[in-house]
């Protein structure tokens, strides 16, 4: 019966997918119309071979639902190779712009794969790796099986269509310009069904939980899935020009939508990039280091102040602008204040290794996870002192931002993934252990060598250009015009390139590592194995 | 009064005592006597039940 519901969903979609692609008004909507198609008609192909087959009804209560988890290991791998390198490669176009090729222009130029970079990483490999991880950690510390059987299938691929309806749309020019929301309005509306159906199965697993507390990776899974729903539903209010095209346009305007984006695009980075990946940390650090959390207390402290504070420290964006002065101001005091929460949650991190410190010499997956803990106290440092208003005169608009986002994504998020996966695939798999500890090491330290010289590039390069704008003559003039900071700043441009190839040849030492681990390693002698009654 | 001042000036007195005095509240909560050796027991939650759920025999002992 189901299947009959099923057929029919399907071939609505398509055919509505096949008339939008006939109307379509520009070529982003159209490809997108014809993936939507596409996708649609295939899984209706498929549910018609199958549909008469004889339901296999398995009571899998008593198992945890591993699968979902282990396709989105996979995806994060394979996303983030494809975001490192899309970094990699714009790093190179700013840096020789011929590599903006004129047979390519207008879908391979800077401006087009710019976005597609951030997405990748942020949304692709980070999102996968939130959802991969949160439906491990939530099954393990909730004891009880995913809720809602193959709503997280449905959650894992909707989320793969999200990621790669936007990125087709990104290169043919569909954008709502706004940074990290530049989805048009069709993928938004697509995203908020797969996003609510996440927060369904996290919410349902956590109410048929077994143990009576919730964990505190829980907490901070749950409220980056809700904080990031409530936000991309407000920042993304807008209004489609026609159903059959990819315009839309934005319902707030002026500031008060420059005041929306920040309070979005901020959070993004408080509650995706900071929030969901301290769940990882919660969870993945005590467990390498094989001892709980430093400080219970700590942890509940550290997670009330963290949402109670990010969620205004949006302003810092946008200081000296037309947003009024309380409001700049409102936003830097909170980011200031918002040190004292990272920190502490930094230091129950550390301090979680007390008495297995020695773990570092030998264990270089603990290496990695110590080094992520390390940059994200970094960049929450970083990240508040810039957020002061002189501070910022000096330091927005320039490369030294580009360089704080990349110590953090790139050293604390970027990390603290790779130590999960590392933890993760033998689990999975049911592996013994890791193919090679010494390819550990070899990512661990092409990785911290490329983020070191892309931090360390990016400062310089952005004091220096920030100190270039600002200098002025005897007579008041602007000495260095725009061009001189742009050639000033090739040697740099250059170094971090090289950064990011060693960062994304780190990744792929990875990937290798892990294939081999669940092609070669030895697997684990069964013990869980059910005993048959006797 | 308009609204936009309406709702800022409850946003900067009331609003805020309230989500101040609920932020001081879980502090105060946290360091309840006796604190330390209730969240023993949940900070060890990640290393129960690593390959299987909890079976509802578990759950029901745990109870009794």
């Amino acid at each position: 019966m189901t299947n009959y519901i099923k057929l029919i969903a399907l071939g609505l979609i398509t055919l509505f997918a096949l008339i939008a692609a006939n109307y379509a008004r520009d070529l982003a909507y159209l490809i997108n119309a014809l993936t939507v198609a596409l996708i649609s008609g295939g899984l209706f192909l498929w549910v018609l071979k199958h549909t008469d087959e004889p339901e296999v009804r398995v009571d899998l209560s008593g198992e945890y639902m591993d699968g979902v988890v282990r396709a989105g290991v996979v995806a994060t791998c394979l996303w983030g190779v494809v975001g490192f390198l899309a970094g990699t490669f714009i790093a190179f176009q700013l840096a020789f712009p011929e590599l903006n090729f004129e047979w390519a222009q207008g879908y391979a130029n800077f401006g087009r794969l710019r976005p597609l970079h951030t997405s990748a990483v942020i949304f692709a490999f980070g999102g996968n790796a939130l959802i991969a991880t949160s439906f491990y950690v939530v099954q393990r510390t909730s004891a009880a099986r995913l809720w809602g059987g193959n709503l997280a299938w449905f959650v894992f691929w909707g989320y793969q269509i999200v990621i790669v309806l936007a990125a087709t749309g990104y290169l043919l020019g569909a954008t709502q310009s706004k940074e990290y929301a530049e989805p048009e309005w069709y993928v938004d509306w697509w995203l908020t069904i797969v996003w609510l159906a996440y927060l369904a199965v996290f919410l349902g697993t956590i109410v048929k939980r077994k143990e009576p507390h919730i964990y505190v990776a829980n907490w901070f899974y749950l409220s980056f899935i809700i904080t990031v729903a409530m936000l991309h539903v407000v920042n993304n209010l807008s209004i489609p020009v026609s159903i059959w095209g990819s315009k839309s346009v934005q319902v707030f305007s002026g500031v008060q939508d420059a005041m929306v984006q920040w309070w979005y695009g901020h959070n993004a980075v408080g509650f995706f990039l900071t929030a969901g990946f301290l769940g990882m940390m919660y969870y993945f650090v005590p467990k390498q280091a094989e001892r709980p959390v430093f400080s219970y207390k700590l942890s509940i402290i550290h997670f009330w102040a963290l949402i109670f504070i990010y969620i205004w420290a949006g302003p810092h964006h946008l200081h000296y602008t037309a947003l009024p002065d309380w409001a700049s101001t409102l936003g830097m005091v909170f980011s200031i204040v918002l040190w004292m929460p990272s920190w502490g949650g930094m230091i129950n991190g550390l301090m979680t290794l007390s008495g297995a410190w020695d773990k570092l010499r030998t264990d270089p997956i603990i290496r990695m996870m110590v080094i992520s803990i390390g940059f994200y106290g970094m960049s929450t440092f970083e990240g508040p002192m810039m957020s002061i208003r002189a501070v910022n005169s000096l330091s927005h608009y320039t490369d030294w931002t580009i360089g704080h986002v990349h110590s953090g994504a790139l050293g604390w998020n970027g990390m603290i993934t790779f130590g999960a996966l590392y933890f993760l695939v033998p689990k999975l798999w049911n592996r013994e252990r890791l193919y090679s500890l010494s390819l550990v090491s070899w990512h661990f330290w092409l990785a911290t060598i490329g983020i070191i010289l892309y931090a360390a590039a990016m400062w310089v390069t952005g004091i220096m250009e920030g100190l270039m704008w600002r200098e002025v003559d005897a007579n008041g003039f602007l000495v260095n015009s725009f061009a001189d900071t742009v050639a000033a700043k090739l040697p740099m441009y250059i170094v971090r390139g090289l950064g990011g190839v060693l960062y994304v040849t780190g990744a792929v030492i990875m990937c290798y590592n892990l294939w081999m681990t669940v092609k070669r390693s030895p697997a684990v002698a069964a013990t869980n194995h059910t005993v048959p009654a006797e | 009064m308009e609204t936009y001042s309406l709702l800022r000036q409850f946003a900067d007195s009331w609003m805020l005592l309230v989500l101040f005095a609920f932020f001081i509240g879980v502090v105060i909560w946290v360091f309840r006597p006796g604190a330390t050796k209730k969240y023993e027991n949940p900070a060890n939650i990640p290393f129960r039940h690593e390959d299987k759920p909890a079976s509802d025999r578990d759950a029901d002992a745990k109870e009794a």
